[in-house]
C-alpha cells in the first residue's frame, strides 16, 4: 500500500513538472522570446551570467571552507625521512597550480559574466596575437621544467641503491595478507620457489639452503627508528602493492618479478602515539592494487621501534624452522623430489 | 539574419524533393542497416547514451556502499538477487560494478558514444563530403560495436559476475578464474567483447581518417578545417595507432587464459596449488595495455577539445583564438600521448631512471594543454556571449578541464606519484579532466548539433536546468575526493573503516554519494528533453546559431547526400564572427570575398 502511495506521488510529481515545461514553452512563445536567435534573451542571459558568478564566488567559498575543514584528516602523520621531501614537494607543487587554477578559474567565469550578450553591441576581431601565444607558451614550460626539476631530484634520491646496512624485510603479498620473512642473525634471506609453498611453509622458503635456517617470519614487521629499511617485496599469486601511508611508501607486489623500496623511518610508533594523541596509534600496511574480495582487508601492522627495543625484539625471535622442525623432515624428501624435477628440466631444456 | 535563413530553406527544399524520387529506400536500408553516415552516428549517439545510463546506474550502486558502508540496501535484492547478501553487496560484486562503470564509461560511452556520434556526424557535413569514404564499413563498423555491446551487457547477467580484475584487467588476476569470479566467464566475454569493440574502432577510424583526406569540398584546405575536424582526425590517428596494441595484449591474455601460454604469468601459487606458468611478466600486460590506455584518454578528450572550440568561438561571435596555435597544440598532445604510458606505472618496480624519463615527457604534455586553455580564455574575452545551453556546457568544460587537469602535473611528477598512486586522487583527477570534462564535452555537441541531427531545437530552459545541476554535483562529486585521496584512501576498497588511518570522512563520503544520486537524477532531465525534443521539440531553422561552418548550409533536416545541389565551394575560414565591416556577425564559408568587400583585410582583397 505505501508502495503504491509513493508511486502514485511520485507519478504526480513527474505529470505536475511536465505541465509546468508546458506552461513555461507556451509562456515563452507568448512572450515572443523564441522569436530572437537563441541565446540573445536578456532574462535568460542575466540569469545565466549571474549564476556563473554566482558559482565562483560560493564554489570557491565551499571550496576554501571544506579545504580548510578536511585539512586534519587529509594530511596523514608523517613518519620517515624522504616523506618529508615528497611532502614539501607535494604542496610547493599545489601551491603552484592553485594559483593557476585560482587565476583561470576567475578569469573563465569572470569573462564569461562580463561579456555576455548585449543587442547593441559587437564582438571583437581579435584572431591572434603571436607574442601573446610565445609568452604563454613559454610561462608553463618554464615552470614545467623547474618542476620536472625538482621531481627527478627527489625521485632519484628515493630510488638510489639501499645502503649496505640497511634492515632487510621479505614482504610478499598473498590474496588476502601480507607474509613477512626477516633474514636472521647471519643477513642472508634463504633461497625460496613458488614450487615450495604449502600450508606451513607459506612463503616457500627453500630450507635445504643454509641462510634460510635462521629465518623468522613474525606476525607483524619491526623496524628500527632512524636506520634504513629495505623491503624485498614479492607476491605470490596476483598483483598486490605495499602501502605505508605514513612513510610515504608505495611499490608493488607482482608475482615472478621481485621489487624493493627503501625508506628511513623517522618517528617510534611511541612517539606517533602521544604525538597524536592516540594510544591505539599503529603504523599500518595496505594493498593498493585491486587484488580480489579482500583487496580492502589487507591490514598489517608495522611497529618502529627505538634501535634497542628492535634488537630485543629481534633478540626475542626463534628461527621459523625451529618453530616448525617437522617442515625439515618433510622437506628433505621435497628437495630429493625438486632436484629430480629440476634434472628433468634440464633434459627438456638440453632436448629443446 | 533570418531572412537569409529562410531563403536557403526554401531553395533547398524543392530541390530536396527532387532528390528524395531518386531513392526509395525500406526500412531496413533507411533506418537499421542504413550507410548514411548521419544516421550512424544517431545509432552510434542512442547506443552512448544508453550505455551512459547504465554506467552511471552502476556508479551510483557502488556510491551507495561507500556513502553509507554500515547500512543494508534489502531493496535493492530484487534487482540483484544473490549478488546482495543479507542487504550487503557482495565485495566480489563492488569489483565487479567498479570495472564495468569503467569500461563502459571509457570505451563504449566516451570512445564509441563520442567519437561515434560526432565524427560520423560532422565530417562529412563540416568538410563537405555526400558521406563518408566507405558508407558500408561505417555501418559494419556500427553494427561490430553493437554486437560488442550486446556480449559486454549480456556479462552483466552471468551468475559468476561480469569481469571484476578493475578497467584496466590486469593479470594475473584478470587470467585467474581462482582468483576472482568475475575472471571465469565475464572476463572471457569482456575480452571477446572489446577485441569485436577494437575491430569496430579501426572501421571507423580509417573511415574518418580516408574521408577527412580526400573528400574535402574545393577551397577547404586544411588550414580551412573547423578545429571539430582537426580534433576528430587526430582521435581517428591516434585510435589507429594505438587500439592494435590493446588488441595483442587481449590476444595474449587471451591465450594465456585459455591455452596455458605464460605470456604475463610467472611463479604462481594460487587455491592451494602451484601453477606451471614461468617465464612470463605481467608487467608486459601494463606496458602494451597503457600503450593504449593512455592514447585513450586523448582519445575521449581530443574530440571534446574540437566541439569546446567550435561551439565557444560561435556563441562567443569571435574568432577562436590563435588558430593555428589550437591546432599545433592538438598535434602536440597527440604525438607525445605515445611517449608517455609508463607514468601510469611509476610504483610497478619499473626501472626508476625510465620513471625519469616518463616524467619529464608527461609534464612536457601540460604546456599545449595550458596553451588551449588560455586560447579559450582569450576567445571568451571581449566577446558577446551567447548562453545557449551548449555554451553554458562549453564553459564548464573548460573550468572542469582546468581543475582536473593542473593535479595531473602533480600526478604526472613521479616522486609525488608514490604517495598518491592507486588513491582517491588519481580518481579525482581523471573524473574530473577525463570523465566529467569529456561528458560535458559531449552534452555541449549534443545540445548544439540536435537541430542539424533532428531538425528540431532543444528545450533550452530544460537544458539550462540540466546544465546546472550537473555542473554542480560535478563539483560536489569530484572536489572533495581530492582530500580523501592526498589522506591516501586506496580505490577499489570496499570498505576503509578496517583501516585506523582511513577510519575519517565518513561524512564526507555520505556527501559524495548524495551528489553522485543528484547527478545522476538530473541526467532523466536530459533524457526527457533529448526524446522530448526529437518529437515534439520547436523546429529548427537551417542555421540556428548564426554559425559559419558548412553543415548549417545544409537543409534542416539533409537528406542522403547532403546538400540537395551542388557540394558548396569553401572560400573562408570557419571563424569569420564579428568581422569588422561586416553587416552580420557571422560570414559563412562558403561566402566568396567578392561579396564580402566591406570587411575583407587588406591580404583578403587579392582573393576578391
Amino acid at each position: 500500500m505505501i508502495t503504491f502511495a509513493i508511486g502514485l506521488s511520485i507519478v504526480l510529481l513527474l505529470v505536475i513538472l511536465f505541465l509546468l515545461f508546458r506552461i513555461g514553452t507556451l509562456a515563452s512563445i507568448f512572450r515572443g522570446s523564441t522569436q530572437r536567435a537563441v541565446g540573445t534573451t536578456k532574462t535568460s542571459n542575466k540569469v545565466n551570467g549571474a549564476l556563473l558568478l554566482l558559482f565562483l564566488i560560493g564554489g570557491g567559498a565551499a571550496f576554501a571552507w571544506s579545504f580548510a575543514d578536511a585539512w586534519d584528516d587529509m594530511n596523514q602523520p608523517l613518519a620517515s625521512v624522504h616523506g618529508a621531501w615528497t611532502d614539501s614537494l607535494f604542496w610547493t607543487t599545489m601551491i603552484v597550480i592553485g594559483i593557476v587554477f585560482v587565476i583561470t578559474q576567475i578569469l573563465l567565469f569572470v569573462y564569461s559574466y562580463k561579456y555576455q550578450h548585449k543587442d547593441e553591441k559587437r564582438a571583437y576581431y581579435y584572431p591572434h596575437n603571436n607574442k601573446l601565444e610565445i609568452v604563454w607558451t613559454m610561462i608553463p614550460a618554464v615552470v614545467m621544467a623547474l618542476l620536472v626539476f625538482a621531481g627527478w631530484k627527489t625521485w632519484a634520491n628515493i630510488t638510489s641503491a639501499a645502503p649496505a646496512d640497511a634492515v632487510v624485510v621479505e614482504v610478499m603479498g598473498k590474496q588476502f595478507s601480507w607474509l613477512v620473512r626477516y633474514p636472521g642473525s647471519d643477513g642472508k634471506l634463504g633461497e625460496a620457489n613458488v614450487h615450495l609453498i604449502d600450508a606451513t611453509n607459506e612463503m616457500g622458503v627453500d630450507f635445504s639452503d643454509p641462510n634460510a635456517m635462521d629465518d623468522f617470519m613474525p606476525r607483524e614487521i619491526h623496524v628500527p627508528k632512524g636506520k634504513p629499511v629495505l623491503l624485498k617485496i614479492r607476491s605470490r599469486d596476483v598483483i598486490h602493492s605495499v602501502f605505508l601511508p605514513h612513510f610515504r611508501v608505495k611499490m608493488d607486489a607482482v608475482p615472478g618479478m621481485p621489487t624493493k623500496f627503501w625508506f628511513v623511518p623517522s618517528k617510534s610508533t611511541a612517539e606517533m602515539r602521544t604525538e597524536t594523541g592516540n594510544a591505539e596509534f599503529n603504523y599500518e600496511v595496505a594493498c593498493t592494487e585491486i587484488c580480489g574480495r579482500g583487496h580492502f582487508a589487507m591490514r598489517f601492522i608495522l611497529v618502529v621501534d627505538e634501535p634497542e627495543e628492535y634488537e630485543e625484539w629481534l633478540a626475542s625471535q626463534t628461527p621459523f624452522i625451529e618453530q616448525n622442525p617437522q617442515l625439515l623432515t618433510k622437506f628433505t624428501n621435497d628437495t630429493k623430489d625438486q632436484v629430480v624435477l629440476e634434472k628433468s628440466t634440464e633434459e627438456v631444456k638440453t632436448e629443446l | 539574419m533570418s531572412s537569409t535563413d529562410i531563403s536557403i530553406n526554401k531553395d533547398v527544399h524543392h530541390a530536396h524533393e527532387e532528390h528524395d524520387h531518386h531513392h526509395d529506400q525500406n526500412f531496413f536500408e533507411k533506418y537499421i542497416f542504413s550507410q548514411d553516415h548521419k544516421v550512424i552516428a544517431k545509432q552510434f549517439l542512442f547506443g552512448g547514451i544508453f550505455w551512459g545510463f547504465v554506467g552511471g546506474f552502476l556508479s551510483v550502486i557502488f556510491r551507495l556502499q561507500l556513502g553509507w558502508p554500515e547500512a543494508t540496501f534489502a531493496f535493492l535484492e530484487p534487482i540483484f538477487g544473490g549478488w546482495i547478501v543479507n542487504g550487503k553487496l557482495d565485495p566480489e560484486f563492488y569489483l565487479a560494478l567498479v570495472t564495468m562503470h569503467g569500461t563502459i564509461m571509457v570505451f563504449f560511452v566516451l570512445t564509441a558514444g563520442l567519437s561515434g556520434t560526432f565524427s560520423n556526424f560532422l565530417i562529412p557535413l563540416q568538410i563537405g563530403a555526400r558521406d563518408m569514404a566507405s558508407g558500408f564499413m561505417n555501418m559494419l563498423s556500427f553494427w561490430i560495436f553493437f554486437l560488442a555491446s550486446i556480449i559486454m551487457f549480456w556479462s552483466l547477467f552471468l551468475s559468476t559476475g561480469p569481469a571484476g580484475g578493475g578497467w584496466t584487467v590486469y593479470p594475473p588476476l584478470s587470467a585467474l578464474p581462482q582468483a576472482i569470479s568475475g575472471s571465469g566467464m565475464g572476463m572471457t566475454m569482456w575480452l571477446v567483447s572489446m577485441a569485436l569493440f577494437i575491430v569496430s574502432q579501426l572501421l571507423g577510424g580509417v573511415n574518418y581518417i580516408t574521408t577527412v583526406i580526400n573528400l574535402r569540398t574545393k577551397g577547404m584546405s586544411m588550414t580551412k578545417l573547423p578545429l571539430t575536424i582537426w580534433a576528430f582526425f587526430l582521435t581517428a590517428i591516434l585510435g589507429l595507432l594505438s587500439f592494435p596494441v590493446l588488441f595483442s595484449a587481449a590476444l595474449l591474455l587471451i591465450f594465456d587464459r585459455s591455452f596455458g601460454t605464460s605470456f604475463y604469468l610467472s611463479d604462481i601459487y594460487i587455491a592451494g596449488e602451484a601453477l606451471a606458468n614461468t617465464g612470463g611478466s605481467a608487467i608486459l600486460f601494463q606496458h602494451l595495455f597503457w600503450f593504449l590506455g593512455h592514447p585513450e584518454v586523448y582519445i575521449v578528450i581530443l574530440p571534446t577539445f574540437g566541439i569546446v572550440s567550435e561551439v565557444i568561438a560561435t556563441n562567443s561571435r569571435k574568432p577562436i583564438f590563435g588558430y593555428r596555435a589550437m591546432i599545433g597544440s592538438m598535434l602536440g598532445i597527440s604525438l607525445l600521448s605515445f611517449v608517455v604510458w609508463a607514468h601510469h606505472m611509476f610504483v610497478t618496480g619499473m626501472n626508476p631512471f625510465l620513471g625519469s624519463v616518463f616524467m619529464f615527457l608527461t609534464l612536457i604534455i601540460a604546456v599545449p594543454s595550458a596553451v588551449k586553455v588560455f586560447n579559450w580564455l582569450a576567445t571568451l574575452w571581449r566577446g558577446n556571449i551567447r548562453f545557449t545551453a551548449a555554451m553554458m556546457f562549453a564553459i564548464a568544460f573548460v573550468s572542469l578541464f582546468i581543475s582536473g587537469g593542473l593535479t595531473g602535473i602533480i600526478l604526472g611528477n613521479s616522486a609525488l606519484d608514490i604517495q598518491l598512486h592507486d588513491t582517491y586522487f588519481v580518481i579525482a583527477h581523471f573524473h574530473l579532466v577525463m570523465g566529467a570534462a569529456a561528458f560535458f564535452g559531449m552534452f555541449c555537441g549534443i545540445y548544439h548539433w540536435f537541430p542539424k541531427m533532428f531538425g528540431r531545437m532543444m528545450d533550452e530552459k530544460l537544458g539550462f536546468v540540466h546544465f546546472w545541476l550537473t555542473f554542480l554535483s560535478a563539483y560536489l562529486v569530484f572536489m572533495p575526493m581530492h582530500y580523501i585521496g592526498i589522506a591516501g584512501f586506496p580505490r577499489r576498497y570496499y570498505s576503509w573503516t578496517g583501516f585506523d588511518a582511513f577510519n575519517t570522512f565518513t561524512d564526507l563520503n555520505s556527501f559524495i554519494s548524495i551528489a553522485a544520486i543528484l547527478g545522476f537524477t538530473a541526467q532523466l532531465i536530459f533524457l526527457f528533453n533529448f526524446i522530448y525534443s526529437i518529437f515534439k521539440g520547436r523546429r529548427a531553422t537551417a542555421n540556428p546559431w548564426h554559425s559559419n561552418t558548412l553543415e548549417w548550409t545544409t537543409p534542416v533536416n539533409p537528406g542522403h547526400g547532403n546538400w540537395p545541389g551542388e557540394i558548396p565551394t569553401v572560400y573562408r575560414w570557419p571563424y569569420d564572427y564579428s568581422k569588422p565591416g561586416a553587416p552580420e556577425d557571422y560570414i559563412p564559408q562558403n561566402v566568396p570575398f567578392s561579396q564580402t568587400q566591406s570587411s575583407n583585410l587588406p591580404y583578403e582583397r587579392d582573393l576578391e
